[in-house]
């Protein structure tokens, strides 16, 4: 059971002082930071975030109860809000007066709901009646108004990483008007209406903001609306709805997350998968948008995997045992426990809850943390030797390379843009960013099939498995390292089938390269016929002439790799001396004499002298062709 | 058995006989040691009906012509023996065990002229001994195929049941032997293979690969296209055999039913909503008659060292066909042949639409000038591939070639010189009416060109020839 909790909090929870009468808790999602304020400011503010080492503690002057308090990005200015119709700030930039000052909504009559910093010193205030886009200029110590909008509001929700502010309008609530902010600039987007379960007569606020969450989840932003079950349908059970929030153009309901049960939820996402927390059986599902599910309609999504109780953990420190209690959803208890984790998706549990390799595959592969687990799960797979097992190796093989190829495409797009011209294009390509989802051949090669390879397991089905690797590059058009293809020699010659490298190499499967032509040259005291293959392969290569010569002459086939290096038309800058010596060690005087013969020909061809030059070092030869067949015999030099 | 068939009467009356069978026969010298007990020795003798003791003089008369013969060369003794009327040929392939095939030369029949009786003049260099050296060779590999060795069988029942498996087979087998076309490539022995591209051949193996897994009594594939090889897992010299009695006796047999018209009764039976065009070659015709049978052929292989017997499936859709070889000690059921046209035949099915339509690709992307204009045989020792534009289909009956006989005759003395000597050579003859035949060897492989150019010299020939290796064997090492 242990190896089955795929979600689990993160190891080092941020610590602080538990809410309580003197102490009030705040949690700042943009910034991650959790303030402990003691005594209003006055006994001091504690401020951790995740990351943070070191704590930020300062006091300041108690004013009031604090409703709200947040840094802005970078922790440069301090907002903190303690009346309805204010909100106080104070400079957290060192050089700048430290002096607080405040800032009243400029709607008559409304009350601040809350604010959001969406940038180092930009601020909105949401307020019942509208919202107010500031610039805080903190040297001057005041605000100046960017944007406003006015608009009734019943509560709203602000998204940071997508800077996204959205707000419940209308009576039942249920009209969410989108705002989006970037640099300065405020967009209103189309408003959009949520589908109520059921409506309420007479019309009253029926759209909690409990049940709404703004996400982004691979890139695109969604609005998330938890729909509880209503008696009065038939559904079966409360299900997530993802509305699709377009910059431009409406938003679109687009995904359904069934939950199949009912009670109270809670939502996150955690590395683009939806989780959702269910409260009376202390389970959490996941959902990834981006696996189909055949047997749905489109876009309807089943959990991906089964309920599972997050990981239970040790608080550390005291070292208590605390089942996670699923009160997190009541973001208080959070508060009175002291702890503050991080959700995080485990992925080596997953492997075992997915049958489907395939399916398991499509999961892992868009996980941030993947490759030693998709790796783990090749060499798994491969182990097992199951029956029928090879039309999912080649599925999954096909899955990686796929997303392989994709980069491997990017990056040559890449490469062309540079190429052709840094200045005009600099911009709109960025380098393709290497993801842990690539599995390139080193991988595959150093991880899971050299091992594999080594395994006593029946040697029809590693050759099998390679073979497939390898049609699998061919199909998306990867070119295959030569290391596979050495790989694939070297467990042939071990299991003495050389047969089938033999057909393997006739129809090029293995493609031609100067090493693999090497490596049969060496195979050649076990399979004879290696030697054929060789040549033949540094034949293709055509740029391989020299190393003909070379085999060809180490099998004393001299005239041979003459006649060669003549079709090739290098025979006027061969050297003699290579030839005349490998002629001299086959004794055969007749041998011997035709190849000198030769070359006094080229020598008289090019120099209008049969005669040797010095450098070409032959006078040996010349000493034994004389010795052999009479000094008379040398080819005399033309008379003038 | 006379087989008369005129093939080139100049003149009425001129008749010309090709060469034929006169007879076969089997002994081993040991069965019958002892004078009196001559007849013992005698295994198979075709034709049968002839005399005891003819039969027995014969086999004598081989008997005393090899021991003769081995004197001088203990190792090798005679290989045939020439005589005016016929050849003999001798071949050893089990200790002690000797086949003899006789072969009634070539002959012309002269009518009787001016009251002169008809005579008959043999053409004893007509027929070269490499070509029918082999096709006896031939015949004990065939027999070992089906039957194994001679000594298994002599081990395992004796002389009586050794004598009943050759019977059973040569009875058969003889009349298959179509010895006036046998040429060159019997000497070869070849196997052609179907070229492809590598992306087709690595589905293939891919195929072969999950047939054999999830078919795990399967275990060795072959698979051919268009009769000519894609892959084996057979080693080579068991292949080469196979390979030679699918294309010429097996194949042959079957007319492609896929071909035939919607109602014809060869139409295969398209069970339920799985439309494949698989169907087994051997085994049971139809898996839906509740007579079937599912006996498969046996076939040996690896006789050198593991022996093994095994059963031999071979399945085909389209053009595709498979061999799937299983070991004979498992019996085959109406389950195991349901599940494997289950799941083979619609995969094949696909997969030889596949090559078919990668090979028209290909085809068309080579263009027709690569369309060889030129005779030629080439094969490869290395791994007995072998191409001939010289040879059409090959069918049951007779292989047909497109060149004159005399022709196909040098090309058999050129490979004889070229089997004299390791070295690589080249040997350009010029033949009768304008025709050049060049033969070159390197390292292992032999290439055969004939060329007919008007008034072409030596020179031309040779660029000719050059040309030739540059367009259709530019992708493997061969000196020129």
């Amino acid at each position: 059971m242990d190896n089955e909790y795929y979600l689990e909090l993160s190891e080092n929870p941020v610590q602080f002082e538990n809410a309580s009468t003197v102490n009030n808790v705040f949690f700042d999602e943009a910034n991650k930071q959790v303030f402990a304020v003691r005594s209003g400011g006055a006994t001091g503010v504690v401020v951790k975030g995740p990351e943070d080492k070191s704590p930020i503690a300062f006091r300041m002057d108690d004013k009031g109860e604090v409703k709200c308090i947040k840094f802005s990005l970078g922790n440069k200015i301090l907002a903190v809000q303690r009346t309805p119709k204010s909100v106080d700030f104070i400079n957290f930039i060192p050089d700048y007066p430290h002096l607080e000052f405040s800032h009243e909504c400029k709607t008559k009559n409304a009350n601040v709901l809350g604010f959001c910093w969406t940038n180092w010193n930009e601020i909105v205030f949401v307020t019942d009646q509208g919202i107010e886009f500031y610039q805080v200029l903190p040297d001057k110590r005041t605000l100046k108004m960017l944007k406003s909008q006015s608009i009734n509001v019943n509560w709203y929700i602000y998204c940071p990483e997508t800077a996204v502010l959205l707000l419940s309008t209308t009576v039942q609530g249920n009209v969410l008007q989108p705002f989006a902010f970037k640099n300065g600039t405020m967009s209103k987007m189309s408003k959009f209406e949520i589908e109520l379960p059921m409506v309420p007569k007479p019309a009253k606020l029926s759209l909690s903001e409990r049940d709404i969450a703004v996400a982004s989840i691979y890139g695109e932003v969604y609005v998330m609306y938890l729909k509880h079950h209503s008696r009065s349908t038939n559904s079966s059970g409360a299900e997530v709805v993802l509305y699709h929030l377009l910059r431009e153009g409406p938003c679109k309901k687009i995904h359904v997350l069934k939950l199949n049960t009912t009670g109270k939820f809670a939502l996150n996402v955690v590395d683009n998968l939806v989780v959702v927390h269910h409260q009376s059986s202390q389970t959490s599902i996941i959902f990834d948008i981006k696996l189909r599910e055949p047997d749905c309609a489109m876009n309807v999504h089943q959990p991906v995997l089964p309920a599972r109780s997050i990981h239970p953990c040790k608080i550390p420190l005291t070292g208590a045992l605390c089942l996670f209690l699923y009160l997190i959803f009541l973001l208080l208890s959070v508060y009175l426990s002291g702890y503050l984790w991080y959700l995080q998706v485990k992925l080596q549990p997953t492997v075992n809850l997915l049958q489907d390799k395939g399916k398991l595959m499509d999961f892992l592969l868009r996980r941030r943390d993947c490759k030693m687990v998709i790796l783990s799960v090749c060499s798994q797979m491969l182990e097992g030797g199951e029956k029928g097992n090879l039309p999912v190796v080649a599925t999954v093989f096909d899955k990686l390379n796929q997303v392989y190829k994709e980069y491997l495409e990017a990056e040559q797009a890449y490469t062309v843009a540079m190429e052709s011209g840094p200045s005009r294009f600099s911009n709109s390509y960025k380098r393709p960013v290497r993801t842990q989802a690539v599995i390139d051949q080193s991988d595959m090669y150093t991880h899971v099939l050299s091992a594999f390879t080594e395994k006593k397991v029946i040697n029809k089905f590693i050759i099998a498995v390679l073979m497939e690797y390898i049609r699998s590059l061919n199909q998306f058009q990867i070119t295959v390292q030569h290391y596979l293809y050495e790989l694939v020699i070297k467990t042939l010659v071990q299991h003495n089938l050389f047969y089938m490298l033999h057909q393997f190499l006739q129809y090029h499967v293995l493609s031609d390269s100067k090493p693999l032509a090497c490596l049969l040259l060496s195979l050649e005291s076990t399979y004879p016929p290696a030697h054929q293959l060789s040549l033949d392969m540094l034949k293709r290569l055509s740029t391989a002439n020299d190393e003909i010569v070379e085999v060809l002459l180490s099998k004393q086939q001299v005239l041979g790799a003459l006649r060669f290096v003549r079709s090739v038309g290098g025979h006027d800058n061969v050297s003699a001396r290579k030839f005349l010596d490998a002629a001299r060690q086959t004794n055969d005087t007749m041998l011997f004499y035709t190849i000198f013969r030769f070359f006094e020909q080229r020598n008289l061809r090019l120099r209008g002298n049969p005669a040797f030059n010095q450098g070409e070092h032959c006078e040996e030869h010349v000493a034994y062709f004389k010795e052999v067949f009479g000094e008379q015999t040398l080819m005399k030099p033309p008379t003038k | 058995m006379l087989m008369i068939s005129p093939r080139m009467a100049s003149g009425m009356q001129e008749k010309q006989y090709t060469p034929s069978l006169l007879s076969f026969f089997i002994y081993n010298p040991k069965f019958g040691p002892r004078e009196g007990e001559e007849e013992k020795k005698i295994l198979f003798y075709h034709p049968s009906e002839v005399e005891k003791n003819e039969k027995i003089r014969n086999v004598g008369l081989c008997e005393a012509i090899v021991q003769f013969t081995r004197t001088f060369c203990p190792t090798k003794p005679a290989k045939s023996l020439h005589t005016q009327k016929n050849r003999q040929f001798f071949h050893e392939p089990e200790e002690n065990f000797w086949m003899v095939m006789v072969v009634r030369n070539p002959m012309i029949e002269k009518p009787s002229k001016d009251g002169k009786p008809a005579t008959i003049e043999y053409q004893e260099e007509e027929i070269l001994d490499s070509v029918y050296g082999a096709v006896l060779r031939q015949c004990y590999s065939m027999y070992k195929l089906f039957n194994g060795t001679f000594s298994r069988a002599f081990e395992a029942g004796g002389v009586e049941l050794l004598r009943q498996k050759l019977e059973k087979f040569f009875y058969r087998y003889l009349q298959t032997l179509h010895l006036q076309s046998c040429d060159l490539l019997d000497v070869f022995g070849g196997i052609s293979f179907f070229p492809l591209d590598k992306m087709t051949y690595l589905k293939i193996q891919s195929f072969v690969n999950r047939v054999e897994e999830s078919l795990s009594l399967v275990k060795y594939t072959a698979f051919l296209y268009n009769d000519q090889l894609i892959w084996s897992g057979l080693e080579q010299d068991d292949m080469r055999i196979l390979y030679k009695y699918l294309t010429t006796s097996l194949f042959p047999r079957h007319t492609e039913p896929e071909l035939a018209g919607r109602d014809s009764p060869l139409r295969p039976e398209v069970a339920g909503n799985l439309l494949h065009y698989g169907r087994f070659l051997t085994g049971p015709a139809n898996l839906k008659d509740p007579e079937a049978k599912f006996r498969f052929p046996r076939i040996f292989v690896n006789t050198e060292d593991s022996y093994e017997e095994l059963h031999l499936i071979v399945y085909k859709a389209m053009s595709a066909a498979v061999c799937f070889m299983i070991n004979a000690s498992v019996e085959l059921t109406r389950e195991f042949c349901e599940q494997l046209d289950a799941l083979v035949g619609p995969q094949l099915t696909l997969l030889a639409s596949d090559i078919c339509e990668q090979y028209n690709i290909n085809r068309r992307i080579s263009g027709p000038e690569k369309e060889p204009q030129f005779k030629f045989i080439y094969f490869n020792h290395m791994n007995l591939a072998e191409k001939s534009t010289i040879h059409m289909r090959k069918t049951a009956s007779v292989s047909l070639t497109s060149v004159h006989p005399d022709l196909m005759k040098i090309l058999g003395d050129i490979n004889c010189d070229f089997a004299r000597v390791d070295e690589d050579e080249e040997i350009i003859v010029k033949a009768m009416t304008d025709y050049w035949v060049v033969g070159k060897k390197s390292d292992q492989r032999e290439l055969y060109v004939i060329l007919n150019q008007k008034n072409a010299n030596l020179i031309e020939v040779n660029e000719e020839v050059k040309r030739l290796c540059a367009t259709q064997f530019n992708n493997i090492f061969f000196l020129d």
